[in-house]
This record gives structure tokens, C-alpha cells and sequence, in this order.
């Protein structure tokens, strides 16, 4: 049945994709386009959320009868698919709420509209797909729907570039899958996930398969060092469409890795867990130390996303840690603090990346250097991104401290793990999260302080408008989840328990409903957290000391002019700008982390001219990976340019020893 | 009657740190007064401090927005809720379950969070300043006392406060290398986060290298008695927090008659008295730092706890 309504739904989006080629012509057809979208997100929304909380709902199949003629289209929903269909739509019912308002401003709407439900219907079949054939074509057909949106803007150079690059990377995470599937499918071409999760494969595939799947679906994520296309891709698409690319695709992503390593590999060795954590502690400060240095607030935002990609994996780590070890709770709780934050970053991501949109749509501009003061003209926008602010930087009460604590927790019983590699990477991972954490703050400080606070560094933020009420009301049924999710986690925490019992065999233990809502993921006398107490007590006491101040002490106020030790300077640009502030960290970290390009030209005493000062921050990915590999293709390709221009015979002897040395090895191999 | 007494337990906390915290600081101020041979504001001199703030007229920038405005207040309620969950003279309070260790740092964080956002509302060079500096000290403070907190977890076994303090009272935990190193992370920590020397100096201003006071340069009246006082509440946390973690003798556990309350209560006193003396001795003793040798010392706390945490992950005997 939901698996029905949810292909329904699907239909129902390429439909409206359809449809906008023609519709996206007229003036009327961008809101039925988007407003289409809503409805079709928020069916399949309730009929996931429906599934997953009814306790009795088997896991739904269904077959059809098209595709490849011998294998047919396989969908299946188990409690895994329901909860990422969850993130996949909300994510994108939210989007396109936003997009009835953001939408109108678009220069050229067919750019746009017809890709917009296209890559949503993608989105959700990855997430429906029950065998390698499908899940391939829809992981596919949504890497090209979104490299479509990102080229929405195409006159930009920098965003052909980042097209390009993406259509690179999205091609070859794709071919990695591939692999993977045909490595796991075997000679009889199983490509049915339910023939490749009965066939347990050998220690060797499933190394083999860990490896090409951390590389596939770890570089839609945004895994360091594949990461490089994402801080460029996200920001070039438009505003609700980056939201969707940061907040749910690489959900989506996060999806495949854990359907194919803990779902259809099922068994791993301990030391699998150990490659993934390596990778998952480096993306996670790296991705937030990048994140610093950013001065265009989309850029900020999409490399955060990769922070936070390395925060979910940090737990998905450590449930397969757990879980090689046999020790079920803890995995369940490792794997429910990753999903968790799953959720949480495609609601405060797509919250960010539309406070983002507003201020560009608002002022013409992506640069924080020129902005500053939209307190004051944009206030609705701004209390809403400082919400999404807050939460991001895992700040109680809301939602994003909820999955970090959770992962300290799981962090804190993994010395229960007998392996000596793992006792060591542990700890380093938790110390590298415990970092992350605290300069997440640093960063989206910088992030709030510098766009929405001060006085304006531009005209175009000195006249700001506030959006429409599309725009904003998406943003605060956002805020608002941020909100919800923080101070009753344990309803969230609830509805994840069938996916944790799907995928390790044991759950977190119930949470929702009295004792006052408090999450005590272990046991009582370890550790529990109760956001809705917290919260509670913040305002009651801030509001004791409100009460206290205005009744015994005075409430006189005055304005007047800015203090600034006497010396207040009426140039806007004395105020600390994004890289000012980020340079103390700059500092700290530059010798180790950045290729930082400073260059400082100062006046002597006397001279007349201008001072100068340009920065370049380089992310080093490009110089240590990029570069030489580029450089291999380059030489690899020069040397095979020989093989272009050979006499018809030297050919044909090619093609006939290439054909004995693949006998030779078809014959060894069996 | 019995969750009366819980609540009354839990209120004597929450106000008690509240009415000691200007003291501490009165003791801190006068020690080091006596240090330098001068001879000092009296004690109390904090208390009117914020009663004369509090009735002075605030004034505002013209372009401060409303969260400048709320920042005051959400930073003394984030410091007071924090110093209100952590054990004093009694473990086990009813409202001690609703918030770890961990939960305790974070709530720190907000307050830091949006103070530097005030610091950056008005849009002057000091305040900005100010915030850059503080994140920069935090980023580097929060991941250290982080790992402190795992090191007190691992050994105690839970990341709940009461639970730490009254398993560390019981004694069999024992002098341990681990516990060592996460006390000296946890002293640079507390140095660091409040602002003391050698990385911050409270009594300064108009200096180039103040980074707290730089942060709420714009603050006056109410709002900045509220700072002061979250300021001083802090101070007091990381005392209690200290004495809970590292010296919890003395307090009350499972034992809550009046008499153990009372003597719970006066060895807490007593111990953040001589912490609160201790201060400023160390104080006098250094010279403030450059800011750029901040990482140095936040560095050698954070690989301190570190190697705590390596330690205990290794071996539980260590």
C-alpha cells in the first residue's frame, strides 16, 4: 500500500516535470509547478511517517514489470527506505513551500522548473529502490537532474566549472557503485537486493565492496577529500535546490552507504569500522575548518555540510564497530545518534540554505564582506537563521547538541571494544568531534555576526527587504522542528528504534512520553538529557532576572551614539569583517590545515599610497590529490595518444592479443 | 512533603551559587589586592558593584538591535541554569538527571554563543575583536574540557554529574594518572574560559589584548550587571565544578539528613574559599600572555586530557 502511494507520488512528479516544460512558459506556471511539488512531497511525507510509526506495517514490495526484461523494477519499503523517505520529502515539501515565493525571482524559470520535481522523483526512487538496476538508474538520474539545477545560472563561469566538476565526480562515485554492485551480485548476476543480502560474500568482496562504496556514495556525501565539487556545486544552483543538495541529497548518499554496507554486505570485520572512522574524524574538522575561511555564505554552508556528513558517519562508524563485535545496544545507539543527525542537518541545512537565499534575494548578494545590519531590515529571516544558527552548532536546547551528545555517549562505551585499533581511533575521533564542535560555533558566529549584525557594509543591505511570506514560513516551520526535535528527542528517537531493530538487531530503549520526556539512551544512573527541562529552565530564569531587574532595579534606557572606547570610526569597514574573524583561527590552524596565501603590502611612513592586503585560501584537497591525479590523466592520456595514429595492421594485432590476455585471465579466474 | 524537601534541596543550590558567586570574586579582587600591596575593595564590593549597574540607566547604541538586548539575559540564564545543575553540597538533586556533564559544557557554549553575537551587534572594531578572540579561545577551551569530561566519564563510568561525584567520594577510584592529567587540563581550561590571567585580564580595559572585556565594550547599566554576574557565576561553576569532580569529600550523598546537608554545605564553602584565594596567587605569579601563544597553552591542556583519554582507553587501572 505505501509502497503504491509512494511511486504514486513519484509518478506524480515526473508529471509535473513534464509538464513544466510547458508550463514553465507562462507566468502562472511556476507556483502549479512548485505548489504540485508540495503536495506530492507531503503524500509521500505522511505516508512514510504513517509507516514508520504504525508498529504492525510489514515491509511492503512491489514489482514492476519494466526495466530490464529479465530482472523487471524491484521496490521495496522497510523501515530504513521510510525514514530517509522522511528526510527526502520533508526536505523537499519544504523547498518547494519556499520556492512558491523564492521562485518568482528566477531569471529564467524553464532553467528551473522542470528539473525541480525531476530530481525530487529521483531522490525518492534511490530511496525506493529494491535491486542494482533501479537504484543505479535513480541515483543517476538524480546526480543529473541536480548537475541541471546547478547549471540554472549557466552564464557564470565559476558555475560551469562547478558543473563540470561535479558531473566528474557524481560520474565516477556512480562507476564506483556499479563495481560494488557487480562485485556483490557475483558471476550469476543477482542484481535483486534481496538475492544479494542472502548471499553473504566473501571477506575480500566486502573489503573490496567498503572501499568502492565509501568512494561512490561517499563522494555525493562529500567525504574528504572527495568533497572538493560540493562547496562548489551547492552554492551555483538556486537557493531551494542548494538547500535540497546539502540538506537531502547527501542524505540520500548516507542512504546508499548504509543499504548496501549494513544492509546488503550485512558482515564486516572490525578493522572495516576503522577506515571509516579515519575518514569520517578528518572530514569533520577539516569540513568545519574550511567552513572558517569561507566568505561567500552559501560556500560557508555547503562546506559545513561536510562537516556535519562526518559527524553521521562518525556514528555510523561506531555502529559498525559495535556491531563486528556483537555488542547490538551500543550499535543501535551509534547508528541511532548518525541517523538522528541525519535528520537534524536536512532540517537545519535546508534552514540555513533558505536564510541564505533570502538574503541573496533580498540583496543581490552571496559575499558576507558586503553585508551586515539585515537584523534590522530582514528580522523574520534573521531570527530564523539564527535558530537554524543555534542548532547547527549543536547548541542545547535544540536539536543538533541532541545527535552530537548521543554520539559522545556512543563514544564513551567503545571502550567495551576489545580491538587495539580501535581503542586507539576512538578516542582520536571523539577528540576531532569535541573540536568540530566547538568551532562549528566559531563559524556560524562568523556566519550570523558578520551577515545579519553590525551596521551594513553595502547599499544593497542597507535597503534590504524582508521576503515574502512563502519564504518565511518555510523557514519557520523549519525553525520550529529545529526546535521540536531538540526538546522532545525522544519521539525522534522513538520512531528510529524499527530502523536500528532492521539493520543491527537491537534498539535504543523507548523513550517518548513520562518520565518527562527525558532521553536516557543507556541506563539511568549513566547518562540522560532532558531538552524540555533545559529549555524550561532557561526561560524560567531568564525570566526571574527579567522580573527581578524591571521590579527592584530600573528600566530606564537611552540611546545614544557608539561608544567604541571614544573612538568610534564611522566607516563601515572598521568593523571586523568574515576574514578578520576567522583569522585568529587562521592563524592557529594555517601551517597544518590551509594553503594560505597572504600577501601584505604596507606603506611605508611617509608614502602616500594605499595599503594592500589579499588573502587566498586554498583548500589543500586540490594540491595533494587533484593535482597529481589530473596530472596522471594528463600524462596517462599523452602516452596513449601514440595508440591514435597506428597502421590498420598494428590495430588489429592490438585487438587480437588484447583478446588472448582476457581468455587467458577468464581462464584463470575460473 | 518528600518532593517539597527535593525542590526546597534543589532551590538552596540554585540560589546559593547565585548569592556566593559576587564573593568569590570579592575574595579573588582582595587576595590579589593584598598580593600587589594594595589594600583592596572589600569583599562585598562586588554585590554593590551590581546593585549601583543595575540601577544606572542603559545605554544603547543607536543601532543595537532587539538581541543585543536579549543577549544579557540569555547569558546569565545559560551560566545560572549551568552552576544550578552542577552538585555543590549535596548529590542527587531532583532536577540533576535532566542535564550530564556534557549538557553542562554546552549550555556554557550557548552563553558563549550569543555573547559573542552581542559583541558583534553594534558593528565596532572592539566588539568584533572581542568575539573573534573569544571563539578562537573557546575552540580551542571546549574540545580540552571535553576530553576531561571523557576522562572523569570513563573512570566513573557515566557521564552524570551526581553519579561522578558520589563514585569519587566512595573513595576506591583512588590517586590515578588519568585523573591528574585532566585536573591540570581542567585548571588551564577554567583559566582559559574565565577569562583570567594569563590568557585574559578581568581588570583591564583599553588594552589591544583584552578579548572578554573588549566583547562587551558597548555594555552598560542592567545589562551589563547581568554579564558581570554571569561572569562571576561562571567562576564559581568551574570552582564547583572542581571541587565535584576532583575533591567531592564532604558532600552529602546518600545520606541526607540535615546535619550531612550542613556539613556537605560547609566543606563546599570552604573548598571554594581556598580555590578562590588560590586564584590569584597563581595569577600574580604569571605574566599575561600574547595571543598568539594561546594555542600553546589550550594546546598542552587539550593534549594533557587527551592522552588522559588514551590512557583510560587503554587501561581502566590508569
Amino acid at each position: 500500500m505505501v509502497a503504491v502511494i509512494a511511486l504514486w507520488c513519484v509518478a506524480a512528479l515526473a508529471i509535473v516535470a513534464a509538464s513544466a516544460t510547458i508550463l514553465g512558459r507562462l507566468a502562472v506556471g511556476t507556483p502549479i509547478i512548485y505548489a504540485g511539488s508540495l503536495v506530492a512531497s507531503l503524500v509521500a511525507l505522511a505516508a512514510a511517517l504513517a509507516h514508520l510509526l504504525d508498529p504492525h506495517a510489514a515491509v511492503a514490495t512491489l514489482t514492476l514489470p519494466i526495466g530490464v526484461p529479465w530482472l523487471g523494477t524491484h521496490f521495496r519499503i522497510d523501515p530504513l527506505s521510510a525514514f530517509f523517505l522522511i528526510v527526502t520529502n520533508l526536505g523537499g515539501a519544504a523547498a518547494s513551500l519556499y520556492a512558491l515565493g523564492y521562485g518568482r525571482h528566477e531569471a529564467a524559470p524553464l532553467r528551473v522548473l522542470p528539473y525541480f520535481p525531476a530530481y525530487l522523483a529521483g531522490m525518492n526512487l534511490v530511496v525506493l529502490a529494491d535491486d542494482a538496476f533501479t537504484f543505479l538508474v535513480a541515483w543517476e538520474f538524480m546526480s543529473l537532474a541536480s548537475w541541471a539545477l546547478v547549471l540554472a545560472d549557466h552564464r557564470a563561469p565559476e558555475n560551469a566549472r562547478a558543473a563540470f566538476i561535479y558531473l566528474v565526480m557524481a560520474s565516477f562515485g556512480t562507476l564506483c557503485l556499479l563495481l560494488a554492485f557487480g562485485l556483490l551480485a557475483g558471476p550469476e548476476g543477482g542484481y535483486v537486493f534481496a538475492t544479494i543480502r542472502d548471499s553473504h560474500p566473501q571477506p575480500v568482496i566486502a573489503s573490496l565492496v567498503l572501499l568502492l562504496v565509501l568512494v561512490g556514495a561517499g563522494s555525493k556525501a562529500g567525504l574528504v577529500p572527495l568533497h572538493v565539487w560540493l562547496p562548489l556545486a551547492h552554492p551555483a544552483a538556486p537557493s531551494h535546490v542548494s538547500a535540497l543538495m546539502s540538506g537531502v541529497m547527501t542524505k540520500v548518499a548516507v542512504y546508499g552507504f548504509i543499504r548496501i554496507i549494513f544492509d546488503l554486505v550485512g558482515e564486516l570485520a572490525w578493522w572495516h569500522s576503522l577506515i571509516v572512522l579515519a575518514l569520517a574524524g578528518l572530514t569533520t574538522v577539516l569540513g568545519v575548518l574550511y567552513a572558517l575561511m569561507q566568505h561567500d555564505l552559501k560556500r560557508l554552508l555547503a562546506y559545513h555540510t561536510v562537516e556535519n556528513i562526518g559527524i553521521i558517519y562518525i556514528g555510523l562508524g561506531l555502529a559498525l564497530a559495535f556491531k563486528a563485535n556483537g555488542i547490538d545496544w551500543a550499535a543501535a545507539l551509534a547508528l541511532t545518534a548518525g541517523l538522528f543527525h541525519v535528520l537534524n542537518h536536512s532540517i537545519f541545512k535546508s534552514l540555513l540554505f533558505f536564510g541564505a537565499g533570502a538574503v541573496l534575494t533580498a540583496t543581490h548578494e552571496r559575499d558576507m564582506e558586503r553585508l551586515g545590519g539585515l537584523i534590522h531590515t530582514m528580522p523574520k529571516t534573521a531570527f530564523a537563521f539564527l535558530i537554524g544558527c543555534i542548532a547547527i552548532s549543536a547548541l542545547p536546547p535544540l536539536n543538533g547538541f541532541v545527535s552530537e551528545w548521543l554520539t559522545f555517549q556512543a563514544i564513551l562505551v567503545s571502550p567495551q571494544l576489545p580491538q587495539w585499533g580501535l581503542k586507539l581511533m576512538v578516542p582520536s575521533v571523539g577528540a576531532l568531534l569535541a573540536l568540530s564542535a566547538a568551532l562549528a560555533a566559531a563559524c556560524f558566529v562568523k556566519a550570523f555576526g558578520v551577515t545579519f549584525l553590525g551596521r551594513s557594509r553595502s547599499h544593497a543591505a542597507q535597503t534590504a527587504k524582508e521576503v515574502d511570506r512563502f519564504s518565511l514560513s518555510a523557514m519557520f516551520i523549519l525553525a520550529t522542528l529545529c526546535l521540536l526535535a531538540g526538546v522532545l528527542p525522544g519521539v525522534v528517537i522513538d520512531i528510529l528504534a524499527p530502523v536500528t531493530q532492521s539493520l543491527v538487531g537491537s534498539v535504543v530503549p523507548k523513550h517518548a512520553g513520562p518520565p518527562w520526556f527525558s532521553i536516557v539512551p543507556i541506563a539511568e544512573s549513566r547518562s540522560s538529557y532532558n531538552g524540555m527541562i533545559i529549555l524550561l529552565f532557561l526561560v524560567i530564569s531568564g525570566w526571574l532576572t527579567a522580573l527581578f531587574i524591571h521590579r527592584f532595579a530600573t528600566r530606564a534606557t537611552r540611546r545614544s551614539a557608539i561608544w567604541d572606547c571614544g573612538y568610534p570610526d564611522p566607516s563601515t569597514a572598521t568593523q571586523y569583517s568574515s576574514s578578520s574573524f576567522a583569522m585568529p583561527i587562521r592563524r592557529v590552524f594555517g601551517t597544518t590545515v590551509f594553503d594560505v596565501h597572504e600577501r601584505i603590502d604596507m606603506p611605508r611612513p611617509g608614502e602616500m599610497r594605499a595599503g594592500n592586503f589579499q588573502l587566498k585560501v586554498f583548500d589543500p584537497a586540490w594540491r595533494m590529490v587533484y593535482g597529481p591525479l589530473t596530472r596522471l590523466v594528463d600524462t596517462a592520456a599523452n602516452r596513449l595518444n601514440a595508440l591514435q595514429f597506428l597502421t590498420i595492421r598494428s590495430y588489429l594485432t592490438l585487438t587480437f592479443s588484447a583478446l588472448i590476455v582476457l581468455l587467458i585471465v577468464v581462464a584463470a579466474w575460473s | 512533603m518528600e518532593l517539597i524537601l527535593e525542590l526546597a534541596a534543589q532551590t538552596v543550590q540554585m540560589f546559593g551559587v547565585l548569592v556566593i558567586a559576587p564573593f568569590l570574586l570579592g575574595i579573588t579582587r582582595k587576595v590579589k589586592a593584598r598580593l600587589l600591596r594594595r589594600i583592596g575593595p572589600p569583599m562585598f564590593q562586588p554585590y554593590r558593584d551590581l546593585w549601583k549597574l543595575m540601577h544606572k540607566e542603559a545605554v544603547l547604541a543607536h543601532n543595537a538591535s532587539w538581541l543585543y538586548r536579549v543577549a544579557p539575559y540569555c547569558v546569565f540564564a545559560t551560566t545560572w541554569v549551568a552552576a544550578a545543575l552542577v552538585p555543590t553540597y549535596s548529590t542527587g538533586l531532583i532536577f540533576s538527571w535532566s542535564a550530564d556533564l556534557i549538557a553542562i559544557v554546552a549550555l556554557l557554549a550557548t552563553g558563549r554563543f550569543a555573547l559573542a553575537l552581542a559583541g558583534m551587534d553594534v558593528g565596532t572594531a572592539f566588539g568584533g575583536i572581542g568575539s573573534s578572540r573569544e571563539m578562537m579561545i573557546a575552540s580551542l577551551a571546549e574540545p580540552a574540557m571535553l576530553l576531561v569530561v571523557f576522562t572523569v566519564a570513563l573512570v566513573a563510568g557515566t557521564t552524570q554529574l551526581s553519579t561522578i561525584a558520589a563514585a569519587f567520594t566512595e573513595a576506591h577510584v583512588g590517586l590515578r594518572v588519568s585523573l591528574g592529567l585532566a585536573l591540570f587540563a581542567f585548571v588551564f581550561v577554567g583559566i582559559a574560559e574565565n577569562a583570567r590571567i594569563p590568557i585574559d585580564n578581568p581588570a583591564t580595559h583599553l588594552e589591544l589584548t583584552m578579548v572578554h572585556e573588549a566583547m562587551v565594550l558597548e555594555y552598560s547599566g542592567r545589562h551589563l550587571a547581568m554579564i558581570e554576574a554571569a561572569a562571576a557565576l561562571k567562576l564559581t561553576l568551574y570552582f564547583s565544578l572542581l571541587v565535584c569532580l576532583f575533591a567531592p569529600f564532604g558532600m552529602a550523598t546518600t545520606d541526607r539528613s540535615i546535619a550531612a546537608l550542613a556539613l556537605g554545605g560547609a566543606a563546599y564553602l570552604a573548598k571554594i574559599a581556598l580555590l578562590a584565594a588560590l586564584l590569584p596567587i597563581g595569577e600574580t605569579a604569571v605574566a599575561k600572555m600574547r595571543v598568539f601563544r594561546y594555542p600553546i597553552f589550550l594546546g598542552g591542556a587539550f593534549a594533557a586530557a587527551a592522552l588522559a583519554v588514551f590512557l583510560l582507553f587503554v587501561s581502566r587501572g590508569l
